[in-house]
């Protein structure tokens, strides 16, 4: 395989592996940390994208948009925490119910602020050679933001005060209460987190795809597919996850067509969980 | 006794020419199921615009028959399964004298079967793949043998002969690319690959590996709804522009033009019957009515959406022409060639194989979100479904007719 084919195989594998990891990691730390199933979370990701369209048209550098409109959404994302998830804690099929009409309302609203039609932002950067083909630069953007959320996640959990509570307040919430930690504000910070991870995703999205009121359901059964293979382990869960169903569905649309390319995607999926139905990570027992 | 049974027949008589005469003056129901919402709303909406502006326009007129129209209209969001919930209460519990609708033929294939079996009138106001032959059902959308045909061998000239098909993964994408490589073999070209797309896709990097890899003259895309448009711009934002032409049947009805930059769709070549930019005293008014309705900042009307004007419009003359709603009767009229001054140029309804005569241009996305008309042919036949169907020798038929790679 000459040099060129292999770097640009090489590029576009790691692309559809970033791409899984950006509109999986919010989910990924919203259901490891907290056993929430958002099932607005594909909203979430749509939310970002509007609010970096509406920076942009603002005459913000759509740099400068992206982050915030991450942050607007952990912002929304705290104000959901407070008024409707925080009275579901352990009840998971209430959440999921109440999530779920959540992502309509969402979905709705917007509909109604920006109208059904479809709008976009032009992909900032231009293309780079390499060999015989070109590969547009925003795809390296997005790699490096998706490694970016990694680390950041990583640096949180595991650097900051608030981390180890969160960890502490998961593996333990019994003890972590009795030693002093308030698990009822730890579990709003971390839904506000996890809501700026989905911010940031739908971000990074938006000068890729069509931004449309409906564009959470392109993306939330994928997001859902990572962070269930993965399991419980945010970063190495979401990570393993990522990389081995983004590969498979990159190399099988490759060398057959997008639809095999999908359907590979799933059966990988079923056969995982068949076999560990705990998730990779469930397998290893990582809890980060 | 004799005296009773004569005064009841009278009252009878009476009761009915009432019940008659309070009927003319009821609204005459017609019914229309399109996508408001979902992924392919970017069709949908330009068109519910247009049928809500004909039955506007003609009621202003004086409605049809004296009665005015009644529309009842239902979004299908998108998702089939609607279209045929909604045909059949517009049918059965409407009873709506005739339903317009459906964007994709996976749309109209699910409607056309339910409104041949409750006998209802059915247009089908979009672009398609052709071959459609149903006495119960009108198709004033521009086909292969009027929009392909010139294209593709247009292109071959001009960029080369290598062509390379991208094709939305239903019954439309499957048809329109074998249609494609009857037209590259015929024009003396190649076609070197072929791609099927879901309409969830819209991630196209190991599509554009595979046209560097394949290094086409020419890419056609049959690609359909709004996770495709992000094909257009990864194709650019990759910069293959620079080493292929992208011409398309289908770019532009869902104003991809608007959404996409002009950096990010120049050069696409498309064809159509109707360009917001055509010079003609119909399309004046037309675009003028359309301006006052909805706004001057309207994005562009859309080729959908003049199809959706025209099919109410031939509709509405044939009622005139029948002197009632009657669906046989109205059948006749529209078989005996109606014509009607479209914004496009002259329709001329084909009776036997109930496809349109249309003109067609060749037009290029320009600076400004629109088009730019390249070449025009007047009075375009629907030659392949003028050759394969014709309903008036055989009312009974009711098949799609699709090329078997000859």
């Amino acid at each position: 395989m000459p040099y060129d084919q292999l770097i640009n195989l090489l590029v576009s594998i790691a692309l559809g592996v970033s791409i899984l990891i950006i509109v999986s990691i919010g989910l990924a730390v919203i259901f490891g940390m907290m056993g929430i199933i958002n099932l607005a979370h594909g909203e979430f990701l749509m939310l970002g994208a509007y609010f970096t369209l509406t920076g942009v048209r603002a005459g913000l550098n759509v740099w400068v948009a992206m982050p915030v409109a991450a942050l607007a959404v952990g912002a929304f994302g705290l104000l959901i925490e407070r008024l409707l998830i925080h009275r579901l804690y352990g009840r998971l099929a209430d959440s999921m119910l109440a999530t779920w009409g959540l992502s309509l309302i969402l979905a709705q609203g917007v509909s109604l602020i920006f109208g059904p039609s479809t709008q976009g932002i032009p992909t900032p950067l231009g293309s780079v050679k390499i060999g015989n083909y070109s590969i547009a630069a925003y795809s390296f953007a997005l790699i490096a933001a998706a490694v970016f959320s990694l680390l950041l996640v990583l640096w949180v959990f595991t650097r900051t005060r608030y981390g180890t509570m969160a960890r502490a307040a998961t593996q333990i919430p019994g003890m972590a209460a009795a030693v002093g930690v308030n698990t009822r504000i730890i579990n709003m910070w971390t839904f506000g987190f996890g809501s700026a991870l989905a911010g940031l995703g739908g971000a990074l999205l938006a000068p890729l795809a069509g931004v449309t009121p409906s564009m959470g359901q392109a993306y939330i059964a994928r997001a859902f597919m990572t962070v269930i293979v993965g399991g419980g382990g945010v970063l190495t869960g979401t990570t393993a996850a990522a990389g081995l169903l983004g590969g498979v569905q990159y190399v099988v649309s490759y060398v057959s067509n997008p639809f095999l390319g999908q359907g590979a995607l799933l059966i990988i999926a079923i056969v995982i969980l068949r076999i560990l139905p705990t998730g990779l990570s469930g397998y290893w027992g990582r809890q980060l | 006794m004799k005296m009773i049974a004569r005064l009841t027949a009278v009252l009878v008589c009476a009761l009915a020419t009432l019940s008659a005469i309070a009927q003319a003056k009821n609204p005459i129901v017609v019914g229309s199921v399109l996508d408001e919402t979902g992924p392919l709303n970017i069709y949908g909406k330009p068109m519910v615009d247009a049928t809500h502006l004909a039955i506007a326009e003609i009621n202003k007129h004086g409605g049809l028959l004296g009665r005015q129209l009644k529309l009842v209209s239902y979004d299908a969001q998108s998702d089939n399964a609607k279209y045929t919930q909604y045909a059949r209460r517009l049918a059965l519990r409407d009873r709506a004298v005739v339903v317009m609708g459906g964007i994709t033929s996976a749309s109209r294939e699910a409607m056309r079967p339910i409104l041949d079996q409750t006998k209802t009138l059915y247009f089908y106001n979009e672009q398609y793949e052709g071959g459609v032959c149903d006495k119960d059902t009108f198709l004033t959308g521009i086909v292969p043998s009027q929009q392909l045909a010139p294209l593709v061998p247009w292109a071959i000239k001009k960029f080369g002969p290598k062509v390379y098909v991208l094709a939305a993964d239903y019954n439309y994408g499957h048809i329109s690319s074998a249609w494609v490589d009857h037209y590259v073999k015929k024009a003396g070209g190649q076609v070197v690959g072929t791609q099927f797309i879901p309409l969830s896709v819209s991630e196209f990097s190991s599509v554009i590996t595979k046209l560097e890899n394949a290094k086409p003259n020419v890419v056609v895309s049959l690609l359909v709804g709004g996770n495709h448009i992000s094909f257009y711009r990864q194709f650019a934002s990759a910069g293959l522009g620079k080493e292929m032409t992208i011409i398309s049947p289908t770019f532009g009805l869902g104003n991809e033009q608007v959404v996409l930059s002009p950096q990010e769709d120049k050069d696409i070549y498309v064809a159509y019957p109707y360009f917001q930019s055509l010079d003609n005293p119909a399309n004046k008014k037309f675009v003028a009515l359309w301006h006052k309705t909805y706004g001057d900042n309207y994005p562009y009307i859309t080729d959908s959406a003049v199809t959706v004007w025209n099919g109410w419009h031939l509709w509405a003359e044939a009622v005139r022409k029948a002197g009632t709603t009657n669906r046989a009767k109205v059948i006749k009229a529209l078989e005996s060639g109606l014509s009607f001054a479209s914004p496009s140029g002259e329709v001329k309804l084909d009776g036997a194989s109930h496809h349109v005569y249309q003109s067609v241009h060749i037009a290029v996305t320009d600076a400004h979100h629109g088009f730019k008309v390249i070449s025009s042919q007047k009075d375009v036949p629907p030659s392949y479904e003028m050759s394969v169907c014709n309903l008036i020798k055989h009312p009974k038929m009711r098949k799609q007719f699709v090329p078997n790679g000859d």
